[in-house]
Parts: structure tokens; C-alpha cells; sequence
């Protein structure tokens, strides 16, 4: 591949409302022709960076770079960048043509290309024949497309999507999710997306930055972030996960510890640096938990839980299991085509262990 | 039994409301001249009213008078309500609430303040004063009509037009007025109807030169009802009730 160019540059972004500072020093460079989330919770301000970049929104600090031009001062109008609002907001008194034409109008695009281009636009979204219908009579799918037409018919540099597939329900915006991506890749503009949904960043995104407080709690590609959380927020935050807490014991060098957790000494890989006496947090996602009946042979050491509640779930078997220091793990198990009888009863006592490497260590906080 | 009394009640409420401006409107077909008997249908009192000069004279100031009137106070008004609901600048909380207060000032109160300011300011009690006069009275009710449009808009549908390249003249006339329409035409309507049946104000702050309708059919009852006030009253209702009628199917959402 070749080396990415960067495209828009945010260099130390601040924004405070009243006491509330809703983004705080903010740093983020976007490549050209990604597909870039914004992932986070509610009020983490990603959709106040989105709407800065758009120039909808004052900067009290910081600048914003595209291709290399402050474009700080420059109005949201003249802006190479469009944007797909969470409401939609289509002009409500105009047909779906004129929706999508407005933005050509108003760049003063010579009338004869404007036709030919919005047509291709909805072309592209799959709503050619619906040109002369109003807003109002397509369903929420439609007009969500409509939107999008409207935005990219103008070429921009860059999409920006605000929560766009919130509104939808959730069959929809899986059909959405595909077509976005679809989309993006025929375009190759680069797509800037907020979401506070976990799966849909993961599922859509080139690379993804986790924000929380106004501050990035990490950046990196689905798979780092899923895999190899930077931080407890972006752990706990990015899906579920079981958290044991140990302690170092030795250090093997190269990153190798070993680490006591629930009585037991195991050898674990870390990233972060550690001393012999330190508190870590030894992350487990449900799906590498293993769990076995405890009367079979195990080579390998195991914790012994009790399984407290189960949780049929059709494609998965979730078990909650109390492990002896009160510290509860959920796994989440598939269904085994070749054991009829796989379950578990409650109150049983099992074995729990996981693939070694898979489970994520970082520094013990709460 | 229980519909029986439903209807019967509320067939005597609308009665009571409406046989007065009934008996008017029967009376002003009747050929007896004093109305206490029917002596058959006729035209000639709406003939008598065409021929009276003095009359259409007023009749026609008093067109002139309410469409200015309407047609400033629904530019001044829309303006006013989108600063209101758009922008944001000191005072307009109070402001805002100002509109309300003047809508529910006495009518009387207006007037003689109208007064109070014509006189200071020497401006000659005319055309001019009872038009600014009516502006006055007429502009809260477009502000209001107009004002509750917008606030039912998506606000994001204004950034959205910025977010397309789209000019803040170019978002009112693209985006806010197409939108507003309906409520500026309404506000419009309601403004006219407003001024051309006013008394009080027009009483106040009119001259002896400039007759208007409402105040010349005042000053014919005082000697006498005569037929052709009942004529003319039948024209104002019907004209009333029929912008009135048009003003609340433009407000009502387009479904």
C-alpha cells in the first residue's frame, strides 16, 4: 500500500462551554480516502470535532489543516466538506431533485451539468425514480439516502457523518452499514463518521479513534482497538469484557510476566512496562473464555467458578461464573454442533481458562 | 335523552351568538325600511350603499389603509421573527415577551398613547398616523403567526443549507421564507381584517380629513340604524370571515 496522505489535520482543538470543557487539546490526522470513526460516548465531544471541522462550530484553540490550508477561518459555506445530519434535515418544501441540486445551485454549477449529476447521484443511492417526490413521502431509509446524495453530488474533499444511522432500526441500518461502505469505496472520498455505537465503528471503519472527556483515549484500526485496548474506558467501552486484577511477581524480560491472578501464577505478555509488585488488570473478552466441565482431565492450570446464571442467546451460550474471590466472568461460548449436551446447570462448578496471549494486561485501575 | 340535551344546549349557545349578526344579515335583505317586519327581499340597500359616495369613499380609504398597514406590518413582523427565532442578541427575551404585552394591551391604552406620540412628535393625524397606528396593533399578531412557524422547524436544516455552500441571504430566501409562507400570508390576512374593522384606534388617531369606513357606519348609527349599515356590516363579515376562514387553512401543517 502506499504511504497515506494526510488529509485534514487537527491540531490542538479546545472548545469550553460555560465550565465544561468538552474537548481538550485535541490532535487527529485524517488520511485521504479513509474511513474514519469518531467513537465514543455521549457528551465525549466527538460530535463537536465533527461540526468543527465543518465550521459549524467555533474553535477556541487549535487549528484545523485541510490538504495543508488552515481552513480555520474560512465559513462552513465555502468549505470543501459536507455533511450527513443525524436528523436528516432535507428542506421539507423541496423535491428529492431539488434537495440534492441545492448544493450545486448554490456553487453557481452551470445549469446544464446540474441535471445530469443529480441524477447520477441518486443514481448511486438508488433512488433514481423518486426525483420528484417531496421528503415527506419516503420512508426513513429513503430519506436517510437522500442525504447522503445531497452531500456528495458536490464532490466533496470530505463526508462527515453525524450519527446518521441512528434513526434507523436496526435491520435497516445493517443494510445502511454495507451500503455506506459500498459507497465509499466507489467514491473514494474520504468519510469522517461519529458514532457512540461500538459496532458499527468496528464493522465500518479503516481506522477508528476512541474519545471519552474530550480527550482521544486511542486511535487505531478496528482490530487494535477491539484487540489491544489502550486503556479500562476503551475495554469496557468497545464491547464487553471480564476483568480479573493480579499482581507481578517476576519479570521474565521482553515484556513476559508472571503475574498472579486468583491464587494462581501464570506467565502473561504486556505491553506496558511493569514492575515486580505491581497491580494489573488482566482483560478477557468473553468470547476467549474457555470453559469445561471440571471432571474432565485438564493439563493446563484452570480457575474453578460457579455458574450463576446462563443466558440462551441463539448463536451463543453466555454463562455468568462466580469465581472464588467474588469476582464474576461472563463467557460467551458457540454452540457445539457435535455435543448435544453442551450446558451447564446452575451452581456447577467449572473450569475456566483462556487462550494464552489473547487476554490484554494494563495497569491496574477501577 | 342525553344527546337530546347535548345538542339542545349547544343549540341555544350558538343561537345566542348568532341571532344578533343573523337578524343583521336578514335585515340588510329586508325591503321594510324599520326591520321589525319582513317586507320582502332586496337588493337596494347594498344599491343604496354603491351609489353613496361618502361611504365608498370611506370604504376605499379604509381598503387603502389596511392594505399598507398589513402589507408593513408583515415585512417589519416576518423580519422580527426570524431575528427572534434565528439569531441570538441581548434583550430578546424581553423582547419577545414585549410582543405578547402589546397584543394584550387594552385597546383603548394603545390608542391614547398612539395619540400621546402623534402629538409630541407633530406628525398630522391623517393617512399617515392611522396607518402607522394600525402597524402598530397588527405587527404582534404576524410575529406570532410567524414566530410559532419557525420554531416548528428543524434548526439543523439551516446548517445544513450553510454546510451546501448556501449564503445567509440565501438561506432566508431559499429555506426560511418558502417555509414561512403560509404564516406570512396568514399574519397578513389577520392584519388586514385587523385594521379594516378597527374603531378605537382609528378613532383616536384619524383626522377630519381622512373618513373610514368602520368610523363613518359609527357615526351613521348614532343617529339612526339605517339599512345600509346593515348592508355594509354584511360585506365587512362576510369579507372578514372569509380571510379569517383562508388564514387558518394557510396554518394549518400541509398534510
Amino acid at each position: 500500500m502506499n504511504e497515506p496522505r494526510a488529509l485534514l489535520i487537527l491540531n490542538n482543538l479546545s472548545k469550553t462551554y460555560g465550565s465544561n470543557r468538552v474537548l481538550d487539546n485535541f490532535d487527529l490526522t485524517i488520511f485521504d480516502g479513509e474511513f474514519f470513526t469518531l467513537l465514543g460516548p455521549s457528551g465525549c465531544g466527538k460530535t463537536t470535532v465533527l461540526r468543527m471541522i465543518a465550521g459549524l462550530e467555533d474553535t477556541d484553540t487549535g487549528n484545523i489543516q485541510l490538504e495543508n490550508h488552515d481552513i480555520g477561518q474560512v465559513p462552513a459555506e465555502k468549505r470543501p466538506i459536507n455533511t450527513v445530519f443525524q436528523s436528516y434535515a432535507l428542506f421539507p418544501h423541496m423535491t428529492v431533485f431539488d434537495n440534492v441540486a441545492f448544493g450545486l445551485r448554490m456553487s453557481g454549477v452551470a445549469k446544464e451539468e446540474i441535471a445530469p449529476r443529480v441524477t447520477e447521484a441518486l443514481e448511486m443511492v438508488r433512488l433514481g425514480e423518486f426525483a420528484e417526490r417531496k421528503p415527506a413521502q419516503l420512508s426513513g431509509g429513503q430519506q436517510q439516502r437522500v442525504a447522503i446524495a445531497r452531500a456528495v453530488v458536490n464532490r466533496p474533499k470530505l463526508l462527515l457523518l453525524d450519527e446518521s444511522l441512528s434513526a434507523l432500526d436496526y435491520k435497516l441500518r445493517q443494510q445502511m452499514q454495507i451500503e455506506l461502505k459500498r459507497l465509499q469505496r466507489k467514491l473514494g472520498i474520504t468519510f469522517v463518521y461519529v458514532t457512540h455505537d461500538q459496532e458499527e465503528a468496528l464493522s465500518m471503519s479503516d481506522r477508528v479513534v476512541v474519545m471519552n472527556k474530550g480527550k482521544v483515549q486511542q486511535l487505531g484500526t478496528p482490530r487494535e482497538i477491539y484487540e489491544q485496548p489502550a486503556n479500562l474506558f476503551v475495554a469496557k467501552f468497545i464491547g464487553e469484557i471480564n476483568q480479573l486484577v493480579g499482581e507481578i511477581v517476576e519479570i521474565d524480560g521482553n515484556h513476559e510476566y508472571e503475574v498472579k491472578v486468583e491464587g494462581l501464577q501464570w506467565r502473561l505478555h504486556a505491553e506496558h512496562n511493569f514492575k515486580v509488585g505491581d497491580k494489573v488488570n488482566v482483560l478477557l473478552r468473553p468470547e476467549d473464555v474457555r470453559v469445561e466441565y471440571i471432571d474432565d482431565p485438564h493439563p493446563d492450570q484452570y480457575l474453578v467458578g460457579e455458574v450463576i446464571e446462563r443466558n440462551y442467546k441463539g448463536k451463543t451460550l453466555d454463562s455468568l461464573i462466580r469465581l472464588p474471590s467474588g469476582i464474576e466472568v461472563i463467557a460467551s461460548e458457540f454452540f457445539d454442533e457435535d455435543d448435544p449436551s453442551f450446558d451447564y446447570s446452575l451452581n456447577q462448578k467449572v473450569a475456566i481458562k483462556w487462550v494464552p496471549g489473547w487476554e490484554v494486561v494494563l495497569p491496574h485501575e477501577v | 335523552m342525553a344527546p337530546i340535551f347535548r345538542w339542545g344546549f349547544m343549540g341555544l349557545v350558538l343561537t345566542l351568538i348568532y341571532i344578533p349578526i343573523l337578524v343583521l344579515v336578514v335585515n340588510s335583505f329586508n325591503a321594510s325600511k324599520y326591520g321589525i317586519k319582513w317586507g320582502g327581499f332586496t337588493f337596494k340597500w347594498y344599491e343604496k350603499f354603491w351609489n353613496n359616495e361618502g361611504l365608498m369613499g370611506a370604504a376605499l380609504n379604509s381598503l387603502t389603509v389596511s392594505i399598507v398597514a398589513a402589507s408593513v406590518a408583515t415585512v417589519i413582523g416576518t423580519l422580527a421573527a426570524v431575528a427572534l427565532h434565528r439569531y441570538h442578541f441581548k434583550g430578546k427575551a424581553l423582547l419577545s415577551s414585549m410582543v405578547f404585552v402589546s397584543m394584550l394591551t387594552p385597546e383603548i391604552v394603545m390608542a391614547i398613547s398612539l395619540l400621546i406620540v402623534f402629538m409630541a412628535l407633530g406628525i398630522k393625524l391623517g393617512f399617515i398616523s392611522l396607518v402607522i397606528g394600525h402597524i402598530t396593533f397588527c405587527l404582534p399578531f404576524v410575529i406570532v403567526a410567524v414566530y410559532s412557524r419557525l420554531k416548528g422547524f428543524d434548526m439543523k436544516m439551516l446548517e445544513a443549507a450553510r454546510d451546501l455552500g448556501a449564503s445567509e441571504s440565501s438561506i432566508f430566501w431559499k429555506i426560511i421564507l418558502p417555509l414561512a409562507l403560509p404564516a406570512v400570508a396568514s399574519g397578513w390576512l389577520l392584519s388586514f381584517t385587523l385594521s379594516l374593522d378597527d374603531v378605537i384606534v382609528s378613532a383616536f388617531v384619524t383626522g377630519p380629513g381622512y373618513e373610514i369606513l368602520p368610523l363613518k357606519v359609527y357615526s351613521m348609527v348614532r343617529v339612526g340604524v339605517s339599512p345600509e349599515v346593515n348592508a355594509i356590516s354584511t360585506i365587512l363579515l362576510v369579507v372578514s370571515l372569509v380571510l379569517v376562514v383562508i388564514s387558518q387553512l394557510l396554518l394549518r401543517e400541509d398534510k
